[in-house]
């Protein structure tokens, strides 16, 4: 971005102005996760820098929160993180195998009514969430699952499929059928062709897909907030419950550990992202 | 050129063009049922459902249950003068079942909010009832209470015949039917759903704008800055993305807390003065700002995925045909966006008009939107209908703003990082 040497001088003043604007811009988004980090460390009760941490007092740092979230009495953090697990994990893989396998239906060039499915398809993710907690909990209320792990995984798969379809529809946009007719030819049965060609291929695009399922469903509240009962609190509903009573610095422990779950997926959909360039990159 | 082809025959002596249509048809079913799985569980789970929300807002079948034979009778009754004895009697019948089965009170409840004193003149007539004598029902129900004699009180029963209502969807308006039938306006300091409306719309389009004035710039450095730099900054938009919205959310409320660092900050440069800290918090300015960074993501990665594909000749051929940077960047470069601009925009108006948990926390009283009153009529109050019909009318309001989207640009695939 180096401006060359003729540049007039009011472009000049504009051009760092700009970069002064983008620079807030950065700072702003990302600024806020890094005042969690160094107070979740705080000595003391209350949510502030005190003054031993603005002198970088080793005293005025320690690890009771941490403690105090994995050992706690009546501690609440245990079971939530042991449900909100549970959840996350059976709502991605219901939305991978449902998702992936609409999106090879969708992919079909002999797919009737196709604008109309895929609407259908991914209205969920269109519809506010609100909406979608209220018709969803008039659905297991119905069917009497409203406070049940499985409701509660079900509607998360109704959340969590549209983005498994996006991503695998996109995917498979720029597939090469011929590999699976190659396949076939050689007298392959069809189940055979899925696992061993298009899956391998498609599968950066499906676990992306899954990725967004599972952080969808890891960081679900509304929702839940109608479905849950007392067994089934997760980690967002016991960050909410947090929240909205008292902040305690046991909740900022907790959105720490968040922060490094979030790096990690971050990493991994950006390998992924990667991968899945370069693999179509040889299809081309 | 048909009978060309049908004389073209596969092995088995079948004409080809029978043979690929049978073909294509076992393709169709094949990519069909590939679909159903997911298909019909999202027609059961989700699209019904939300059905069920209409015939759940519009719903009123309980008065209509609860005086069958009244209204049989009434289906006659021209509604003008005092209806006849046959009505009279029937009334009396249905509520003498009703008294049986202890649902009285819910009756009177319910006719009480058509024609106020309704309440009392039931209670009244479910005491002396029980020394009634048979026949002549009209007279001795008269004679319990004056009002049961004026024709106005009838009339309000008959409007609540029709086993469907509007006026959940009223109410959301802030109107209701009068004594009349007619639709009014509630009193100039009752009408709160309305103020929620506009607030969330207002809230929903300044968050729009804000996040489209800081997202335009960094989309456009990073879709033009060396990918080794671009990738480190991309971080700076997809960590917040990946993150949990109640980490940020909680961040937003360390900051801005009064003892928190931006009024520390404040202080620091001389702004506020340290007795005098804003409340920064449970207002509107919270709910923009927190909402602000949490939807820039949603803005910034359509805009950047759309100028990235905008080749940085077309800016030099502008300039170096005689346009200042400004004009080259206006006729050239800015209606190439459009495309980000308008997906980008729609995500974030969408997103933001529907928002619940953010305002609920960093909101406070003037800070919450309309989604929070649906919460709270689904899990305080109990109104479920009423915050069915709430949640159609917002739904609707967001069909129609993807309804102009489409219109204006079009809606192409929804792309996701």
């Amino acid at each position: 971005m180096a401006l060359p040497k003729y540049t007039e001088p009011h472009y000049r003043i504009w051009h760092y102005t700009y970069l002064l604007i983008c620079g807030f811009v950065f700072f702003f988004l990302i600024a806020p996760l890094f005042v969690i980090f160094p107070l979740s460390f705080n000595a003391e009760e209350f949510l502030v820098f005190s003054d031993g941490m603005k002198r970088l007092d080793p005293d005025a740092f320690s690890l009771r929160w941490y403690e105090d979230m994995i050992y706690g009495t009546k501690n609440p953090w245990g079971a939530a993180a042991k449900n909100s697990f549970i959840i996350a994990i059976f709502a991605t893989l219901g939305s991978i195998v449902l998702g992936t396998v609409a999106a090879l239906g969708l992919s079909s060039r002999h797919m009737p009514y196709k604008g109309l499915i895929m609407a259908t398809l991914i209205s969920p993710m269109i519809v506010p969430l609100i909406i979608s907690g209220v018709a969803i909990f008039f659905f297991m209320a119905k069917v009497g699952l409203a406070a049940t792990h499985l409701g509660i995984i079900l509607a998360h798969i109704i959340l969590g499929t549209p983005f498994v379809v996006i991503t695998v529809t996109a995917t498979l946009s720029g597939f090469d059928h011929s590999v699976t007719r190659a396949a076939s030819s050689l007298g392959s049965n069809p189940v055979n062709t899925f696992l061993k060609i298009t899956l391998p291929l498609i599968l950066p695009g499906v676990i992306s897909g899954g990725l967004f399922a599972f952080v969808t469903s890891f960081d679900e509240v509304v929702v839940v907030l109608f479905l849950a009962g007392l067994e089934n609190t997760t980690i967002p509903i016991q960050m909410w419950t947090g929240l909205r009573e008292q902040l305690s610095p046991t909740i900022l422990a907790v959105a720490t550990c968040l922060i490094v779950l979030s790096v990690l997926i971050l990493v991994t959909a950006e390998l992924l992202r990667r991968r899945s360039e370069r693999l179509r990159g040889i299809n081309r | 050129m048909s009978s060309e082809t049908q004389k073209i025959l596969t092995t088995d002596g079948i004409p080809l063009e029978v043979s690929l249509k049978k073909a294509e048809k076992k393709n169709k079913i094949k990519a069909f049922l590939l679909v159903c799985p997911l298909l019909l569980f999202i027609i059961i789970t989700y699209i019904f459902p939300i059905g069920e929300m209409f015939s759940r807002s519009i719903d009123d079948r309980m008065v209509t249950n609860m005086l069958p034979k009244t209204f049989k009778a009434m289906e006659s009754w021209d509604g003008k003068e005092l209806p006849s004895e046959e009505v009279f009697a029937s009334f009396l019948a249905d509520y003498r079942a009703l008294a049986e089965k202890k649902e009285h009170g819910k009756l009177g409840q319910r006719l009480n909010k058509e024609k106020n004193g309704f309440n009392t003149i039931l209670k009244k007539l479910w005491r002396k009832m029980k020394k009634f004598e048979e026949g002549n029902a009209k007279e001795q129900i008269m004679a319990v209470h004056k009002r049961f004699s004026d024709v106005k009180y009838w009339q309000a029963i008959k409007r609540t015949a029709p086993p469907y209502t509007m006026a959940k969807y009223l109410k959301g308006m802030d109107m209701y039917f009068n004594e009349d039938g007619k639709v009014v306006q509630v009193e100039e300091d009752r009408r709160i759903h309305r103020i929620l409306w506009l607030r969330t719309l207002e809230v929903a389009f300044f968050v729009t704008l804000f996040c489209f004035l800081m997202g335009y710039p960094i989309a456009h450095l990073l879709a033009t800055l060396p990918m080794k730099y671009s990738n480190l900054l991309m971080i700076c938009v997809l960590l917040p993305f990946w993150t949990s919205l109640l980490v940020r959310t909680a961040s937003w409320m360390i900051l801005l807390q009064q003892q928190g660092i931006v009024n520390d900050f404040f202080v620091w440069i001389g702004l506020v003065a340290d007795d005098n800290r804003p409340e920064m918090m449970y207002n509107k300015t919270g709910t923009y700002v927190a909402m602000t960074q949490i939807l820039l993501p949603f803005m910034v990665l359509p805009l950047y995925s759309v100028m990235k594909t905008i080749s940085p000749s077309l800016m030099r051929a502008g300039k170096s045909l005689g346009g200042t940077p400004f004009i080259a960047f206006w006729k050239i470069y800015f209606p190439l966006t459009i495309p980000g601009i308008g997906a980008g925009c729609l995500l974030v108006f969408i997103l933001a008009i529907g928002y619940y948990i953010t305002p609920a926390l960093v909101g406070g009283a003037s800070g919450t939107l309309i989604s929070n009153q649906i919460a709270y009529h689904m899990k305080a109050t109990l109104d479920w209908s009423f915050a069915s019909a709430m949640g159609l009318m917002l739904l609707t309001g967001v069909l129609v703003v993807y309804w102009i989207y489409n219109k204006l640009v079009g809606i192409d695939n929804i792309k996701l990082g």
